[in-house]
């Protein structure tokens, strides 16, 4: 589904990913961790492309995002995102922001995109919040909400930047249950989490990055299960991250 | 001093056909030149650099330009070029639109800024194209958050028209300045008009701020 080959990225001088390369096949959910600033949401971005990068080569269901031919905008409705800090649409209600891009972008009409969209913000559980204005929902409700917003557009494979990260601890497992339950329908996804309890029950794979390298690239068992054998970086990392 | 405002009831519909003059000059200027002040600050910032240089050359121009010097071109360029002599009423029309978009032009792109980057990924995310993402995501939220600035601006902008009196235009003050010249009544005149200017803008300028906290408590 996504192949991500040789991919480098450069600031200027800073080169940020060196040599990424790895792959999300169809139903698989990918985990990707490693420290602040190792350059996992570079390297999630640069797959629908808000990220340029300049080496390498990434494809989508076998479209080439680095192309300048690709019609981009058709290529990210197509796959899902859900940032950090939920990004919802401030000035637009919840429903409004459930079915924008489904009218906007997929040309539905408003009573399929508002029966979709209530669909989802049923199966999320904020059913009841549906007038209501981003800034009047909790962050666990928003990010809930955005994960909806994200699923009304049919997408193909769901991309997660740290969704967990921004959210006061007890909001966090309600954000996880909706992913949990994602994964377990057989959602194709890459998540961006250090929620290594998410990653033992639902992830396929998992991604270790430290200064723009892929450092490890193995199956969750392998991953938990054979830490002696992971690289002295990964296990640092998860020693600390585990701790708490 | 003697005040005589015995002349002001013969004149009255002379002046308010002047002041209707000033308002429509102010309404108008302000619809294009918000519209396009928009179209300009996207210019600005856009990344095909010819364009925001061209955007950036005209704001600056028109902002390091006295307006009076701007209003005395166009009434003598216009004409010139398009062969019209379109009178100066309407030559004012195409000065002030063309005039404060330049303002407007910084306030819009300051709102624009104002918006977060997630959000512009966000809208990209989404699928929406450039076009759709300004006109869904962006301009809402940037108009939002500079809306007491554009009406601020468009309270100088109504004191502005009154320097169209200079090429001959019949604005409150182009009006006021008529008949008081005809009935030798400068101060009755000139004192009318200052409170008519200072009663509207001083309104809308506590209405501005009260909207301005209002807008503070929503977000
Ligand atoms: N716009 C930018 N310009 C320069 N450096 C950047 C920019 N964005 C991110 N970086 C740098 O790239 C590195 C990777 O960032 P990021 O992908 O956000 O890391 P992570 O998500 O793993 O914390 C960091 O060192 C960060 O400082
Ligand atoms: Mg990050």
């Amino acid at each position: 589904m996504i192949q991500i080959n040789n991919v480098s990225k450069w600031y200027g001088e800073f080169q940020v990913l060196t040599d990424c390369t790895t792959e999300v096949k169809k139903g698989e959910v990918v985990v990707v961790c490693g420290p602040s600033g190792s350059g996992k949401s570079t390297l999630i971005k640069t797959v629908n492309a808000l990220e340029p990068f300049q080496k390498g080569e990434i494809l989508v269901e076998g479209v080439s995002v680095g192309d300048p031919k690709t019609n981009l905008p058709k290529l990210r409705s197509r796959v899902g995102m859900v940032f950090q800090h939920f990004e919802l649409f401030p000035h637009l209600s919840i429903t409004d922001n459930l079915i924008i891009a489904q009218m906007k972008v997929l040309g539905r009409g408003r009573d399929e995109a508002m029966d979709k969209g209530l669909k989802l913000l049923d199966r999320v559980g904020l059913k009841a919040h549906a007038h209501k204005f981003p800034g009047q929902l909790s962050g666990g409700q928003q990010q809930r909400v955005a994960i909806a917003r994200a699923l009304a557009m049919d997408p193909i494979v769901m991309l997660f930047d740290e969704p967990t990260s921004a959210l006061d601890p007890e909001m966090v497992n309600e954000v996880l249950d909706v992913m949990v339950e994602l994964a377990q329908e057989g959602m194709t996804m890459m998540c961006v989490t250090h929620e290594m309890g998410f990653a033992r029950k639902v992830a396929s794979r998992v991604i270790f990055m430290d200064r723009g390298q892929i450092v490890e690239d193995c199956s969750k068992d392998d991953f938990f299960g054979h830490l002696d054998a992971r690289s002295e970086r990964a296990r640092q990392f998860l020693s600390k991250i585990l701790q708490h | 001093m003697n005040l005589d405002f015995s002349t002001l009831a013969g004149a009255q519909d002379f002046l308010w056909q002047g002041f209707k003059y000033s308002l429509t000059l102010t309404v108008s200027s302000m619809v294009f030149g918000i519209f396009f002040g928009t179209l300009l600050a996207m210019a600005r910032m856009s990344s095909i650099k010819p364009l925001s240089l061209a955007a950036a050359g005209y704001v600056n121009l028109f902002r390091s330009v006295p307006l009076v010097l701007v209003i005395f071109w166009f009434y003598i360029l216009v004409p010139l070029l398009t062969g019209v002599d379109v009178g100066a009423e309407r030559s004012a029309f195409l000065t002030f639109a063309i005039f404060e978009a330049a303002y407007y032009c910084e306030i819009i792109r300051a709102g624009i800024q104002s918006i977060p980057r997630g959000q512009i990924a966000a809208g990209q995310a989404m699928g929406f194209s450039y076009g759709q993402n300004m006109r869904y995501v962006i301009l809402p939220q940037a108009f939002r958050n500079v809306v007491p600035l554009l009406l601020t601006q468009t309270i100088v902008l109504f004191q502005d028209t009154s320097l169209v009196y200079v090429v001959g235009a019949t604005d409150l003050l182009g009006a006021a300045d008529k008949v008081a010249h005809r009935d030798n009544t400068l101060v009755e005149m000139y004192m009318l008009v200052a409170l008519i200017y200072f009663s509207i803008s001083f309104a809308l300028s506590q209405a501005v701020k009260r909207l301005h906290a209002r807008i503070a408590i929503v977000r």
